[in-house]
């Protein structure tokens, strides 16, 4: 901006020198962080005939191939456990974006008495360990008693729309129902801190023009929210995808899992060398990475959202 | 309107929503009925699912902890066995202490090693630079992974004989073989250093979007003043990012007590991984199922996680008010 401030900078030698060492430590710093991903690529990649031969430690002797991924893919039946998560994110992370967006708009367009105090008590049951409240949770997942509406059958897994042990342990919707609850929290936060830069006189025109506020809500400010919406989506997608504790305590069948607690199950199973831990790996990072790849802006913004502001 | 009445059971639950007043401000007067209690619904459902399915559950652990309760049947009032719990948990039991201090070393480590290197990542790619947006993509990659995947990839660093390190090293040959993820001395370092990849580049991207925010007049006049970068960066922009470095801080805090998915993947949290949520876990959900006994390090947890949850409310109270 300020032709003062920029130009002579660049010109002083000085400058030069120490931006040489930053890039040399920075790129020391780059080789450094790609280097485990390198390897669990290179290992996968490579049969494990050629490592046994060869050593780990050696080039590829008789090329590389997604032998690996193959065994892996079809040996663990792979694509249900994908289809576990699926069941479990998409749902979760619609219904968390629809409920915490009525919170933060009921308390951001309008002034009542506890709207702060409703927005701590959200704000603090996320940043709660998950740890300390699964005791009696365990108890109410084992105690509450649902409904069996029927299921929709895929080959040998089936997935219930409610629950087919008339429980909520063990079921898609327990999972899926615990993660809209946590995240709910997260979400209101970041959705409240958005909200309130939206001006509260959009909404009080809207109330003189008598609309309802179901209808200010979902036709005014939500269109409004987009950008944060779209950024909470892709983070809380990846948050759920990437969840372990939670589907490893509120589920038994191994089965029901998905993908990133899965996993842990097919460790012991499939997993008979380095090379096919690398494979099963990669094959479950592959989703997040493609979010880190198109859409790593939504990512980033959906983190920082929750602490620049407010 | 005599439908709505019906649903109503979620505002009486939750007090706090059925205190919908709009008075301060008179234009909200045109607030008919329905709207009001469109308002009271759209909090009190997410309120009521927030308290049964948290709050409760955190009462009821500090309830349990003075117990006995296994998980059969009901608790009775001869359940309640006082500080039992407590006394056994820090004299007998000889798991706490050690995973205590793992959870200690955790958040040491965290706020240490790995949060100044993100925060320090962060001051170096503040700048008209080029390749900047290549560093900055390749530091934030591991964060996109579950810690899980992050213990897959490094157990292939470090996994004895078929690791990357040992055969780097030469000891497979020379069969000095260093167990890094089994020797109980090193191991939780060894995780650490995983924990770390993933770290730095958290908090490297908070911390760079609150340096952007930063008022470049005050870094100008800073250098017309004849501050130097660091000068600069330690008395002027540390200062006024004050509201970003308590949010590094609470996050930090709350990763090193929330640790639990890596230690778990690598060895199920034993021999030298043990820690306080791990504890929990095995206590009262496994076969053992001490209920009791579980709630009362969970609420050992709670205490310890109370600091950067105050911390951090207290913090959103200021700026909101």
């Amino acid at each position: 901006m300020s032709v003062i401030a920029a130009s002579p900078s660049v010109l002083r030698p000085r400058f030069r020198i120490s931006r040489f060492f930053l890039h040399g430590f920075l790129i020391s710093m780059v080789l450094v962080w790609l280097f485990p991903l390198f390897w669990a690529v290179y290992s996968s990649l490579r049969p494990i005939s050629d490592t046994i031969q060869n050593g780990y430690l050696s080039w590829p002797s008789g090329g590389l191939s997604f032998v690996n991924y193959q065994n892996f893919w079809t040996q663990a039946d792979l694509p249900y456990y994908y289809l576990n998560t699926l069941v479990i994110a998409v749902p979760a992370v619609v219904l968390t974006l629809l409920l915490a967006s009525m919170v933060a708009f009921a308390c951001t367009q309008f002034s009542w008495r506890f709207n702060l105090t409703t927005l701590m008590v959200f704000t603090a049951g996320n940043l709660l360990p998950p740890q300390v409240i699964i005791v009696p949770l365990f108890r109410i997942y084992l105690n509450t008693p649902l409904p069996m509406l029927g299921s929709i059958d895929i080959g040998r897994f089936s997935f219930p729309l409610l629950t087919d042990n008339t429980l909520l342990y063990d079921q898609y919707l327990g999972v899926m129902l615990i993660h809209v609850v946590f995240q709910t929290g997260f979400a209101t936060f970041v959705l409240s801190n958005y909200m309130k830069t939206i001006s509260k006189e959009i909404t009080e025109s809207a109330i003189v023009d008598g609309a309802h506020v179901l209808r200010i809500w979902w036709n005014i400010v939500l269109p409004l929210c987009r950008p944060a919406l779209a950024a909470m989506a892709t983070l809380l997608f990846t948050f759920i995808y990437n969840d372990f504790f939670w589907a490893l305590l509120l589920m038994k069948t191994g089965d029901r899992r998905p993908i990133t607690s899965a996993l842990n199950n097919l460790q012991g199973e499939f997993f008979v060398n380095n090379n096919m831990i690398a494979a099963g790996a990669m094959l479950v990072a592959i989703p997040p990475i493609l979010v880190y790849i198109f859409l790593q802006k939504q990512f980033i913004a959906g983190l920082t959202l929750g602490s620049t502001k407010g | 309107m005599a439908r709505t009445t019906s649903v109503t059971p979620a505002r009486e639950d939750s007090p706090e929503a059925g205190e919908l007043v709009a008075t301060r401000q008179g234009r909200f007067h045109v607030l008919t009925r329905y709207d009001q209690r469109v308002l009271m619904l759209m909090v009190g459902i997410p309120l009521l699912l927030d308290v049964v399915f948290i709050w409760w559950p955190t009462l009821s652990s500090i309830l349990l902890s003075f117990t006995n309760y296994n998980g059969v049947g009901e608790v009775t009032a001869s359940n309640f066995i006082g500080l039992k719990n407590y006394q056994f948990l820090f004299s007998g039991y000889t798991l706490f202490w050690p995973a205590f201090l793992h959870n200690v070393i955790w958040l040491a480590w965290l706020a240490l090693i790995a949060t100044p290197l993100g925060i320090l990542f962060a001051v170096l790619l503040d700048r008209e630079m080029r390749g900047v947006g290549f560093y900055q993509s390749v530091f934030f990659l591991p964060v996109v992974l579950s810690l899980v995947i992050v213990g897959f990839i490094w157990e292939l660093q470090f996994s004895p004989t078929e690791g990357f390190i040992n055969n780097a090293l030469g000891l497979v040959k020379s069969g000095n073989i260093i167990d890094w993820l089994g020797n109980p001395r090193i191991n939780l370092y060894s995780v650490l250093i995983a924990v770390t990849w993933r770290h730095v580049g958290y908090i490297m991207v908070i911390y760079l979007a609150g340096l952007k925010s930063v008022d470049p007049t005050l870094r100008e006049a800073a250098k017309v003043d004849g501050a130097n970068e660091i000068q600069t960066f330690f008395r002027i922009v540390f200062p006024v990012m004050a509201p970003i470095n308590v949010v590094v801080v609470v996050i930090t805090a709350i990763e090193a007590l929330r640790a639990f998915d890596i230690a778990f993947i690598i060895n199920q949290g034993k021999n030298g991984l043990e820690l306080l949520s791990i504890l929990i876990t095995n206590n009262s959900i496994s076969e053992a199922s001490l209920v009791g006994f579980g709630s009362a390090i969970a609420v050992i947890l709670l205490l310890i996680s109370l600091g950067p949850i105050v911390i951090f409310l207290s913090r959103v109270m200021r700026t909101s008010s």
